[in-house]
């Protein structure tokens, strides 16, 4: 039977602050365990929590940028549950009078305009790291679990969708489109692999026309890859029980990618019963209309507007416009090679080719690359006046993109520049006629074939600077062709 | 006095703190908090129709700090408390099991 999927995604971001959220522990990630831990965060007896501005500033931003209504008046509540990795037992996040609510984030899919809403954004703590005894392989530790309480009390952006996602591709693409807007306004640096943005998943399904069906929650994915996979195999698995006509049982399941399956999580960790109540310790936000609007001015151009613009203004195609944007430093070195080189097509090709080829392969920040872009432009201009070849220009860039030394340098010093001057061409391709005679012969019996081979032995000799449509037109000159 | 609280309901709770009760300790601490809810249930007397939600007594918003590091705790003084540490982690009975 064919039915109709709804998910609704829960994405915890952490904000990038120097600070923890209510005490001034560092957010450094990797430092050793316990080592960036105080009384606040550690839970101890008769501790005063403070509010960090700036987790709650880059709230505020990621909430106006994402169009929602951030309210005048909210504030924290705690959630109560008894796991260790809450030292307090409680975490303060935000319940029922969340900082910004009723946004929604636009993205495309399958060349389709999208609009999934979003239903709040608030401000939480996050939680230390629990490593299970039974994990270690060293069988006197299998009774006990280890806790790292350095995680404990960093600030924890989550936004919420609305069940309005149909597919697990389309969970896939707000992902993405989201983690461009958190890089946009570099609110936060949403590593995957350290933990800086995860997702859990809320999945349903119903026949179509129906209301929402029997939700299950999804959690343990590690990756954007493995969502779109995890939504998937639940898809599928939820599906087969409605075709038998059994019911989805309401719980929360793991993914679990060795399997490739999703398996219900063990019951001990399942009673929900938080018992939310107004956080005492901690006074309750108020965001004036001049508040928004200082932090408004932080708010750039939008990954998917700059995108739509990228089609538009500069012609580039789809995928192009997709790829320039996919970060504001990438779109930003891509402008300002086009103001200097206004061939945007051309300039595409390069970033898209030679460029993000070598971005990678040295895994440098964007920042950091010494060749600035209106180096490039000026490359690309030397190309497009013929003073040197498209293939040399190759050769250049790498020199440049690692050098951060400019084109014109780099030609004349390496004499890379392109010969164009007919006189200095005459002598190598005497030269080269008179080395290969057979050639010439052959070509003046109507063999086309040998031209091209002269054109290749001229190239060789000029270690491929001389301009090749001169030297076609000299070498034909010489054989008594005229045109 | 009618039941404000049951023992059913006391050993839920006492569940979602892991909390292990005796019999003894069931019937004494239904006893207790029922008399604390009783107690409660008199503030309802009065009226309050006129009297706006209220988490906080402090007339106060916005109370912030910069986003500045301070010194955290060493690790020796982290553990101070702490029952049972392994390789600089704090030991606890393990948490996931049947």
């Amino acid at each position: 039977m064919n039915y109709q999927t709804s998910i609704g995604l829960e994405v915890h971001v952490q904000l990038l602050t120097r600070s923890k959220l209510f005490c001034g522990c560092s957010t450094q990630f990797g430092s050793s365990p316990n080592s960036q831990t105080c009384p606040v965060c550690l839970g101890l007896p008769g501790v005063l929590p403070s509010i960090n501005k700036k987790a709650v500033e880059r709230t505020i931003l990621t909430a106006l940028a994402l169009g929602c209504k951030v309210s005048p008046f909210s504030r924290f509540a705690r959630k109560n549950y008894y796991y260790p990795d809450l030292p307090k037992n409680f975490q303060i996040s935000q319940y029922d009078e969340p900082l910004a609510k009723d946004g929604y984030l636009e993205f495309e899919l399958d060349g389709k305009h999208r609009r999934v809403r979003i239903q709040r954004v608030h401000l939480e703590e996050d939680a230390g790291k629990i490593i299970h005894g039974e994990d270690i392989q060293n069988p006197e530790d299998k009774d006990s679990s280890f806790i790292d309480y350095n995680r404990t009390g960093i600030p924890l952006m989550e936004i919420v969708s609305y069940p309005e996602i149909h597919s697990p591709e389309e969970a896939y693409q707000y992902l993405v489109n989201l983690k461009r807007v958190l890089g946009y306004l570099e609110v936060s640096d949403c590593n995957m692999e350290e933990g800086s943005l995860r997702c859990d998943a809320n999945i349903s399904l119903a026949p179509k026309g129906a209301r929402l069906g029997v939700k299950t929650e999804l959690k343990n994915m590690n990756s954007f890859k493995e969502i779109r996979e995890g939504l998937s195999s639940e898809i599928e698995r939820q599906a087969a029980l409605l075709d038998k006509g059994e019911k989805v049982p309401q719980e929360t399941r793991l993914w679990d990618p060795h399997e490739q399956a999703t398996i219900p999580m063990r019951g001990k960790e399942e009673a929900h019963d938080y018992r939310y109540f107004p956080e005492p310790d901690l006074l309750p936000l108020k965001v004036s209309q001049e508040w928004i609007r200082s932090v408004k001015e932080a708010v750039v151009e939008l990954p998917f507007h700059r995108y739509q613009r990228f089609i538009s203004q500069y012609h580039l195609p789809v995928y192009d416009a997709s790829v320039l944007t996919d970060s504001r430093e990438l779109a930003d070195y891509f402008e300002e090679c086009v103001r200097n080189f206004l061939h945007p097509k051309v300039v595409s090709n390069w970033i898209m080719g030679e460029f993000l080829r070598l971005v990678k392969k040295e895994t440098e920040s964007l920042r950091k690359i010494k060749m600035k872009p209106f180096m490039l432009a000026h490359l690309l201009e030397e190309v497009q006046k013929g003073v040197i070849s498209g293939k040399l220009a190759k050769e250049v860039f790498q020199k440049m993109f690692k050098s951060g030394r400019p084109a014109e340098e780099i030609i004349r010093q390496e004499k890379l520049g392109q010969i164009s001057n007919e006189k200095e061409l005459e002598e190598i391709i005497q030269r080269v006629m008179m080395q290969n005679s057979k050639a010439v012969d052959d070509f003046k019996k109507g063999k086309d074939k040998a031209l091209i081979f002269l054109v290749g032995q001229v190239m060789r000799e000029t270690k491929g600077r001389a301009n090749p449509d001169l030297v076609n037109r000299l070498l034909k000159e010489k054989m008594g062709v005229r045109e | 006095m009618k039941k404000i609280i049951d023992r059913e309901q006391v050993r839920y709770i006492a569940h979602l703190a892991r909390l292990e009760l005796s019999e003894e300790e069931e019937k004494k601490f239904t006893r207790q908090l029922g008399e604390i809810l009783a107690w409660v249930d008199k503030l309802k007397e009065l009226d309050t129709s006129e009297v706006p939600l209220t988490s906080h007594a402090l007339p106060l918003t916005n109370v912030f700090r910069e986003d500045e590091l301070k010194r955290s705790l060493s690790e020796k003084e982290a553990f101070l408390n702490a029952p049972q540490k392994k390789r600089s982690h704090f030991q606890v009975p393990k948490v996931i099991g049947d």
